[in-house]
């Protein structure tokens, strides 16, 4: 997968440089089972640095599962997976710290507040004197006022708002959202959006049931049937929106 | 060590903020005091007896946060996000075994003087009792750490951390109470033996704590 970039001598340096690296994300043959249950079914791809992936597919198709093993939460059965040059799972310790990830849980503890939660994570990455940060993405997400609130009695958009300053708390180079936008409100997630949308100018996979406004933004899709069998891979502005229905219903696409 | 003490720091802070460990076992002890009491029909206790009775009901307290103690990381997501950051899992590992023997001191402070006054004529023996305990302490947290990261996923925790924990705990149990017999000998302490069953205690505890560092990146592995 590659993109279509005006050229300028700032630009042109900065993709040679790129072109010396990896691809930021590569899979050949990804392949992922849970017993003898397949998820994940001969996935390739290749993602360059800055680019953004959509994936979309109906339920039990390998959506989560596919960011899971991306996020190094979940080891492939078979298959290469390259996440930012570090190959996994075997050099996952490369990887992590780099990767923000955004799933179906916000991973932050009930009894904890909003504010002693970022604090804890802001620590497990090694962050010198976080609460500016923490106060500067509290306030982008309209939670400032709420930062010595419980976790548990956030409502679950709230929480979800909490979730993306935490995985974004680091300055992650790899965004890996599970329904970013679940649970928020229209208005939220208008506040949300820019802090783990395109203009945040980082690598992001997007797994999206929304797949008219994911086909929409641009950038790549991961089309994904049942079973975990790929449907599509490549532009999104190649898959239209008859065929991604398609794949829905379980038609080929 | 910045990830250990954030764990640690966390895990204490929940602790006194929502008390869903230490007064239960803190409860559970006392109650079994008073059973014991009771049950055996006895307002003194010496040697074995002593020393049995105090341990066991320890160990069965120590179970209940053993059970409690990876379960926020299991149901909120924490050991996702531990795993996500660029920390050493075994930092998990060492911060519960931490935390699993704050727990267990407090536990001990409150209920060890609970027990003399139910049962000791004699309290000299309670100063270096306390270092059998402490020593008890760190093979107990060890050991019921990595068993309860094992069991944590598995909907009958409750069943497997006692049926694992306990014949993997029979060792430290004999060293334990081999070392606070004789300090519990009606007429007063004695030393005969201690510091051999001490050095057994020393080496469950390095052996388990090894152990758990050794194997505990594999058991967060999914």
């Amino acid at each position: 997968m590659t993109t279509s970039t005006k050229r300028d001598p700032g630009v042109a340096e900065a993709r040679a440089t790129q072109a010396e690296r990896p691809p930021a994300i590569r899979l050949a043959g990804l392949w992922r089972e849970y017993g003898e249950r397949v998820a994940l079914e001969d996935v390739s791809l290749e993602l360059a640095w800055g680019e953004s992936l959509v994936v979309i597919g109906p339920n039990g198709s390998g959506k989560t599962t596919l960011l899971r093993v991306l996020a190094t939460l979940l080891r492939p059965s078979g298959g290469e997976v390259g996440v930012l040059g570090a190959r996994l799972p075997r050099e996952a310790w490369r990887v992590r710290g780099r990767i923000g990830y955004v799933g179906h849980e916000p991973l932050l503890y009930r009894d904890l507040t909003v504010a002693e939660n970022l604090r804890f994570h802001a620590r497990l990455h090694g962050l010198e004197a976080p609460d500016a940060r923490i106060a500067e993405l509290l306030e982008r997400v309209g939670m400032a006022r709420r930062r010595g609130e419980v976790v548990g009695n956030l409502s679950a958009g709230m929480a979800q708002r909490v979730a993306v300053c935490r995985a974004v708390l680091h300055e992650p180079e790899l965004m890996l959202l599970d329904e970013p936008l679940a649970h928020l409100d229209p208005e939220a997630s208008a506040l949300v959006d820019p802090v783990i949308g395109r203009a945040a100018g980082r690598t992001r996979v997007t797994v999206t049931h929304d797949f008219r406004a994911g086909l929409t933004e641009g950038g790549h899709a991961l089309a994904l049937g049942h079973g975990g069998t790929v449907a599509y891979a490549g532009p999104a502005s190649g898959l239209s929106l008859d065929d991604a229905e398609a794949i829905y219903r379980g038609a080929p696409g | 060590m910045r990830a250990f003490t954030a764990i640690l720091a966390k895990d204490l802070r929940v602790e006194l903020r929502t008390l869903q460990s230490v007064p239960a076992m803190v409860l559970f002890a006392v109650s079994a005091f008073v059973l014991f009491r009771f049950g055996l029909d006895r307002t003194s206790l010496d040697g074995s007896l002593a020393a049995g009775v105090l341990l066991a009901t320890v160990l069965f307290a120590a179970i209940l946060a053993v059970n409690r103690v990876f379960v926020a990381e299991r149901d909120q997501g924490g050991f996702d996000a531990i795993r996500l950051a660029p920390v050493d899992a075994t930092a998990l590992f060492a911060a519960k075994a931490a935390a699993l023997v704050v727990y267990l001191v407090v536990l001990e402070a409150v209920t060890v003087p609970v027990f003399a006054i139910f049962f000791l004529d004699d309290w000299a023996a309670l100063l270096p009792l306390a270092l059998v305990l402490l020593l008890a302490d760190l093979g107990l947290a060890a050991t019921g750490a990595l068993i309860s990261s094992l069991a944590t996923g598995s909907r009958a925790r409750d069943l497997i951390v006692p049926l694992v924990l306990l014949p993997l705990l029979v060792p430290l149990m004999i060293a334990a109470a081999g070392a606070a017999e004789p300090l519990l000998a009606a007429g007063g302490p004695s030393y005969d033996r201690v510091a051999t069953w001490l050095g057994v205690l020393g080496l469950y505890d390095v052996i388990f704590l090894l152990i758990g560092y050794g194997v505990f990146d594999f058991v967060l592995e999914d």
